[in-house]
């Protein structure tokens, strides 16, 4: 199966720290990989490159057919990054502002009034972002990334700030992902509750990526460019 | 969807924005009347300079308040990682650069319009030609607008943005300040006849910035 995502030796400098340091990974389709690791490990750093926010400055990089070397953008309307922020206006409304996420990403409005229905906002529809809860900001930045109707959706840390409520919808949602057509890579410390919707884990440390769970995954995930031995995770009871 | 409807989606956004906040109304527009205020009671002991001068501070009035404006649009994107947001849409920079020149051209021409009374009201201007007024009046904001969205971008990702726009804009936006003044000075008791060279530069200015932005401010978005 060609591989949503392939990464080779991939390497990404913040200034001229490593952030990325040589990161191999293959995503097929209908996964949910776990990316797990110490803060700082490159996590959030390696879903935005998967996002072409950030460039790779070595290695080989192509995500949903597009080689990120050429063009950072061209794969940008078939995935959703969920990061730490909602990517939303204050002024506007939670209606308005999923509209428009969705409008913007070539998608009909509806599937941004499905994705306020799904995330249990309805309530707040009419509320303009700078008004909402903290707790509400973390559902709503979840339904921005449905609006978008993603192929792949990267999720940095998405339990943070969610009531044990928007946990459940989370994980329903997790768990719809693959017979909707979706991807998903996920960045979490919330091992309890990601573990068992993951089909994979991949370890991030130091700017590399190895390790997996459970086997038989595909073999995506190698050791960093200069040849440090593999953290392979083992399989949960 | 095309390149119109994205323009559309994009300044539609930045208007809904602005009408909701009211900074344009709020903030944006009294500014330019204390400034246009300002330079009355500097300049009340000779009314008949103060007429002759018109012109020039009007559009030094406007500019002070474009800046405002620019800097605002920019600094709505801001909020909230709303600009990763639209980065990752996959929308066209050449489209989020018309969408906001639009936005911002928009607001200009409603502060325009209001302190455009504002002059005729304390300054005492005689007005010769309407047309020359409003056909300059355009052509300078599409240049005006155009320029400070994409010098606006240059400094959008900046901590020192607020101070940088200005230094960076302002050197570049002489040919329309002296443009549209010369324009408006035909068009408010001078020989509107004098106005068309006046407004086929701004046009041409208007025209290569338009230009320059859709091709120069996808990449400055991006990496910015």
């Amino acid at each position: 199966m060609v591989p949503l995502v392939r990464l080779r030796s991939v390497v990404c400098l913040l200034g001229r720290f490593p952030a990325l340091a040589g990161v191999d990974l293959d995503v097929v389709s209908g996964e949910i990989v776990l990316l797990t690791g110490p803060n700082g490990a490159g996590k959030s750093t390696l879903l935005r490159v998967l996002a072409g926010l950030l460039p790779t400055h070595r290695g080989d990089a192509e995500v949903l057919g597009h080689d990120l070397g050429v063009d950072r953008r061209a794969h940008r309307r078939d995935l959703a990054l969920v990061g730490h922020e909602t990517s939303c206006y204050d002024d506007l409304t939670t209606r308005e502002n999923l509209r428009f996420a969705a409008r913007a990403s070539g998608r009909d409005a509806a599937v941004g009034d499905a994705a306020l229905e799904r995330l249990g906002l309805g309530g707040q529809a009419d509320v303009a972002h700078g008004r909402l809860s903290a707790g509400q900001r973390r559902r709503l930045a979840l339904a921005v990334g449905l609006a978008r109707d993603p192929k792949l959706l990267l999720l940095d840390e998405p339990h943070a700030g969610l009531d044990a409520e928007g946990r459940v919808l989370l994980a329903e949602i997790l768990v719809a992902a693959p017979g909707e057509g979706r991807t998903v890579l996920l960045a979490s410390h919330e091992l309890d509750l990601t573990r068992p919707l993951a089909t994979r884990e991949v370890v991030v440390v130091g700017g590399r990526a190895s390790g997996r769970f459970p086997p038989p995954a595909p073999d995506p995930v190698v050791s960093g460019v200069d040849g440090a031995p593999a953290v392979i995770v083992e399989p949960a009871p | 969807m095309s390149l119109a409807g994205e323009v559309r989606l994009v300044a539609g956004k930045d208007l809904r924005i602005e009408a909701r906040s009211r900074v344009t109304l709020a903030q944006v527009l009294p500014f330019g009347g204390i400034v246009l205020l300002l330079f009355a009671f500097a300049l009340d002991p000779d009314r008949g300079r103060l007429a002759a001068v018109a012109p020039g501070l009007f559009w030094v009035a406007v500019l002070l308040a474009a800046l405002l404006a620019i800097g605002r649009s920019f600094a709505i994107e801001q909020q909230n990682g709303a600009r990763d947001g639209l980065r990752l849409s996959g929308i066209d920079g050449a489209a989020v650069f018309l969408g906001k020149t639009i936005a911002v051209a928009a607001q200009l021409l409603l502060l325009e319009v209001v302190l455009g009374l504002g002059v005729a009201v304390l300054y005492g201007v005689d007005v010769t030609s309407v047309v020359v007024l409003v056909v300059a009046g355009v052509a300078a904001t599409a240049g005006l607008a155009a320029t400070g969205t994409l010098f606006g971008v240059l400094a959008a990702g900046l901590r020192t943005r607020e101070t940088l726009l200005p230094l960076l804009l302002l050197p570049v936006i002489t040919p329309v300040m002296l443009g549209a003044t010369r324009a408006f000075e035909s068009g408010l008791g001078g020989e509107p006849a004098e106005a068309w060279p006046w407004i086929a530069l701004l046009g041409a200015f208007a025209v290569l910035y338009v230009s320059v932005g859709v091709l120069a401010f996808g990449p400055l978005w991006e990496d910015s």
